[in-house]
């Protein structure tokens, strides 16, 4: 038979229940914000020098140092999107991409915790994707024509330090507008040398036929400037992920 | 040590223990008796009789000075991270979590931890920060990060005026919970890092969310936030600061071996518990209450976040910040 509490007890009873409860609701909370990451739902492009996804998430700190010193304001700090990764800075390379105009890259330097990893001393051993042609069908290049124009649009934000105009001082795309015979704006902006080329369709195409396909080397450590380049409406070119960390 | 020892267990959520007569000193017998005197005993209620009918106390009043400079201090805190963003002054850049202040690294100590959990790795880096940080808060009272600087202890204390307005209309209840739920919590937050390779904690941090939405602009999480503000208005009063947060308890270790406390001193006290009506954490002034103060001078415990509510409280100045090791001098 159940012993019978008095009214202190009973009270005291319901207190311990209801913070297990309370407790339980918040322990939930942090699960919930895990699990998305853990199964990966959903996964972003880390910023240059991202230690492989594992490291990656288990060293960020979440202070945004990365943020803040990008040149091109190109790193973002998840929220909602990148499966609640709250805190992570990512970059969406089709809205503003890591231009790596920078010798070495300034979110490296600036991270406290190594999740950028300060193994990396030359930009070339960043790996944070391999781009790829996604549309073949819809790149110009690949049928044969020019481009003229502002690469994105009027409205477009998105910044990058053309080489040409300003080593040092982003400008924006749409005050950059190109004439060209033949599309080639991802092989112009990659800053990547040997990334990414182009090259005949075939090996037996006739000379005076102007089209070109670009084609990405192994070199490409998938910044995302051609993503964010490419004219068409819909982008011919992305990022393909790699999550194994530099390559150091 | 003794001292230490009890401020930790207490800070770990034990209940304040009923001390035998022998562990009273000499000098705090001698005060308590002459306390229970009759005379003494009417001369006290008439002097809470007079307090009573004076005027109440209220925000412009100038008792409320320490809570004036530590809003002040918070918002500032807060305001030179976005200034150093905004305006590119580089003063501190980052978020509460880690900065580097004008170049030196500093981190939060509980974030720092986590991400050691989390990476299994020491960091140079986190290490000098943390370090840095530690001898900071531990100058000033440890929890005093809480108090001072924590942007959530702001919402936090406008939600606890609302949920004590809301509660003295009759409107709602307070849920107290059990205090050992934020030890447990603490082992779990640190256990889950260690297991997950994720700081799971930091995401659901109201602390680290906040901060960041104050420098980079808000987002989904911040419906956490807003969750727990309404958890604390309408059922448990100041129940993240209080229960869960495992960064104020990690500052409550540092607030342990800190010089700066407040020092009760039982000869001025009233007994009336003021003080622990305005505390967030009134178990550290168990000493105020009736025959409970082993010495006629006691130094409040680690969980003490140093604010000053008590001291503006006190209609008598039982209770004042001290120096430890100044002999007084301060």
């Amino acid at each position: 038979m159940a012993k019978k509490l008095t009214p202190k007890q009973r009270a005291e009873r319901r207190k311990i229940v209801f913070s297990g409860v309370m407790a339980a609701c918040v322990l939930g909370a942090g699960a919930s914000a895990y699990l998305p990451l853990h199964m990966r739902w959903e996964t972003l492009l880390r910023p240059p020098g991202a230690l492989a996804e594992k490291d990656m998430l288990a060293s960020c700190i979440k202070c945004g140092q990365c943020v803040q010193v990008c040149p091109v304001e190109a790193i973002k700090l998840a929220d909602g999107e990148g499966g609640y990764g709250i805190g992570v800075p990512y970059i969406d390379a089709r809205t503003q991409a890591c231009d790596f105009a920078c010798d070495t890259p300034q979110c490296v330097l600036a991270c406290p915790t190594g999740s950028l990893s300060h193994h990396i001393d030359a930009k070339e051993q960043v790996n944070m994707g391999k781009a790829r042609l996604s549309r073949p069908d819809a790149c110009l290049a690949r049928q044969g024509q020019g481009f003229k124009g502002k690469a994105r649009g009027d409205d477009f934000p998105g910044i990058h330090r053309y080489i040409k105009v300003d080593r040092w001082n982003p400008i924006k795309i749409a005050d950059h507008p190109y004439d060209l015979e033949l599309c080639d704006l991802c092989v112009r902006e990659c800053p990547i040398k040997g990334a990414i080329s182009m090259q005949p369709l075939s090996a037996d195409q006739p000379e005076d036929d102007k089209r070109r396909t670009p084609v990405v080397d192994d070199k490409c450590v998938g910044c995302g400037m051609c993503e964010m380049i490419c004219p068409l409406e819909k982008t011919a070119i992305v990022i393909d992920l790699h999550r194994e960390g530099p390559k150091v | 040590m003794r001292g230490i020892y009890q401020s930790l267990r207490t800070l770990l959520g034990a209940d304040p223990r009923r001390l035998k007569k022998t562990e009273f000193t000499q000098a705090a017998q001698e005060m308590l008796a002459l306390k229970n005197q009759p005379e003494e005993r009417k001369k006290r209620i008439a002097m809470i009789r007079e307090e009573k009918a004076g005027p109440r106390l209220s925000f412009t009043h100038n008792s409320f000075k320490w809570r004036k400079w530590r809003w002040a201090s918070i918002i500032l805190v807060n305001l030179l991270f976005v200034i150093s963003y905004h305006f590119d002054v580089q003063l501190v850049e980052g978020a509460l979590t880690a900065s580097r202040f004008v170049g030196f690294h500093m981190a939060d100590l509980n974030s720092s931890l986590q991400v050691m959990l989390a990476h299994k790795k020491m960091l140079v880096n986190l290490v000098i920060g943390t370090v840095t940080v530690g001898i900071l808060w531990w100058l000033v009272g440890g929890r005093a990060f809480c108090s001072w600087a924590c942007p959530y202890h702001l919402l936090s204390e406008l939600a606890e005026m609302l949920h004590l307005w809301l509660a003295s209309k009759g409107w709602i209840k307070d849920f107290p919970l059990d205090r050992r739920m934020r030890t447990v919590l603490y082992v779990l937050f640190a256990l889950m890092a260690l297991l997950s390779g994720y700081t799971i904690f930091e995401s659901i941090s109201p602390v680290g969310i906040l901060s960041r939405a104050v420098i980079y602009g808000g987002g989904v999480a911040l419906t956490w936030v807003v969750f727990l503000l309404l958890v604390e208005v309408f059922l448990v009063r100041r129940f993240w600061c209080r229960y869960v947060c495992p960064i104020g308890m990690t500052y409550g270790f540092l607030g342990s071996v800190s010089p700066l406390v407040v020092e009760y001193d039982l000869e001025a006290c009233l007994h009336e518990g003021e003080c622990r009506a305005v505390c967030l954490v009134p178990h550290v002034l168990e000493m105020t209450k009736k025959n409970r103060a082993e010495d006629v001078h006691l130094d409040v415990g680690a969980d003490c976040t140093r604010c000053g509510m008590c001291l503006e409280a006190c209609p008598t100045g039982a209770l004042k910040f001290k120096l430890r090791g100044t002999g007084g001098l301060l």
